[in-house]
């Protein structure tokens, strides 16, 4: 498929954001993409004619009952059938902060044996508790599983921000060892927050900025096709959106989210 | 029939509660000897069903599927006809 062929799907509903973003992102690389009300996209069964799908970020349904809870049942509930092929013919989805959080309510993210009946992981509120906006540095980490990775060298230091109040991933307590072994294992591991030059946060604030277990700011499923992460590379795509570009002497064209939403453009270019 | 049901969901011992903290800090800067704050949500439930039976397991699944996570809460239900 050529680039200009793809076409990407962005889900709106009351409380999300950054989705007129995340389209300019991904139309600035030569693909389309459209924003499509939920309520919408099921109506007019859209979402088949679509080579991947986007989640962004915000608030959806106002975070009631708890962050993404209300959409991931809504989605799994009003597409499902739709988006278990959708998912089965390898079409990429990416959840982007509250998308993290739909992905993770949905049973879709960690996804150790498929979709999940129920949540086989959380994103807790934020130790210290508090809603945190800045810039994080994170290290990836897979090994060449996540597509939306793959054009990013593995060790590779990125800067993107964080806007988040419930963004720490936890495991169920009993089992915590035991799950993250099997994501390292499985090359499901993507990014996590580290220090500036790298060197891993260690659970530490401020590096790590929301008590992340082995701070985990992004993983995939077990097939590399779903990937969720609390930052919001959408909103590191241009190197004017960096802080600190009028201080550079040459300001990069692009910024480090770039990476993502190429990674994802060419997975489908190559597959389809 | 109608049943009143009220759901009380926790966060799971040994998973720290941020929020509770807080306020426990707040109460503490009052003056008041106080040791511990846990915060939980109550969801209070007008619903429909033929006995208190079956509106306890209709509650029990609106528990699982959506009012709690079963990675770190747990939750409590109690039942009682709708006066």
């Amino acid at each position: 498929m050529r680039v200009s062929d793809v076409r990407i799907c962005i889900i709106r509903v009351g409380g999300t954001n950054c989705d007129r973003e995340t389209k300019r992102s991904i139309e600035d690389l030569g693909a389309k993409a459209d924003v499509w009300h939920l309520s919408m996209l099921v109506k007019k069964r859209a979402l088949h004619e679509y080579d991947g799908l986007v989640i962004p970020g915000g608030f959806s349904f106002g975070d009631y009952v708890r962050a993404g809870a209300i959409l991931a049942k809504s989605l799994t509930v009003k597409l499902g059938a739709e988006l278990e092929r959708f998912i089965d013919e390898g079409k990429p989805i990416l959840g982007i902060c509250n998308g993290f959080q739909v992905l993770v309510e949905s049973g879709l993210l960690p996804g150790f044996d498929g979709i999940s009946k129920y949540p086989e992981a959380a994103l807790a509120t934020n130790i210290p508790i508090g809603y945190r906006c800045r810039w994080v540095y994170l290290r990836h980490e897979n090994s060449g599983k996540c597509i939306f990775t793959s054009e990013i060298p593995r060790g590779k230091v990125l800067r993107i921000p964080i806007a988040h109040a419930e963004g720490r991933f936890i495991f169920p307590k009993d089992r915590e060892r035991r799950l993250l072994d099997r994501l390292i294992e499985n090359d499901q591991l993507v990014l996590r927050y580290c220090s500036e030059d790298g060197s891993p946060a260690n659970g530490r604030y401020p590096d790590n900025p929301n008590g992340s277990f082995y701070d985990i700011a992004g993983i995939c499923n077990s097939s590399g096709t779903i990937f969720g992460l609390m930052p919001h590379p959408e909103r590191a795509f241009y190197g004017w959106q960096l802080p600190d570009w009028t201080r550079m002497e040459k300001p990069p064209k692009f910024a480090d989210g770039k990476m993502i939403f190429f990674s994802m453009i060419e997975y489908i270019t190559r597959r389809f | 029939m109608r049943y009143i049901a009220r759901v009380e969901v926790s966060l799971k011992p040994g998973h720290s509660d941020p929020e509770g903290e807080t306020t426990r800090d707040s109460l503490k800067e009052l003056n008041y000897p106080v040791r511990d704050v846990r915060v939980s949500k109550v969801y209070t439930i007008l619903l429909e069903a033929s006995s208190i039976k079956e509106a306890e397991e209709q509650v029990e699944e609106m528990s699982r599927r959506l009012l709690a996570n079963p990675v770190k809460d747990d939750y409590r239900i109690s039942v009682e006809e709708a006066r």
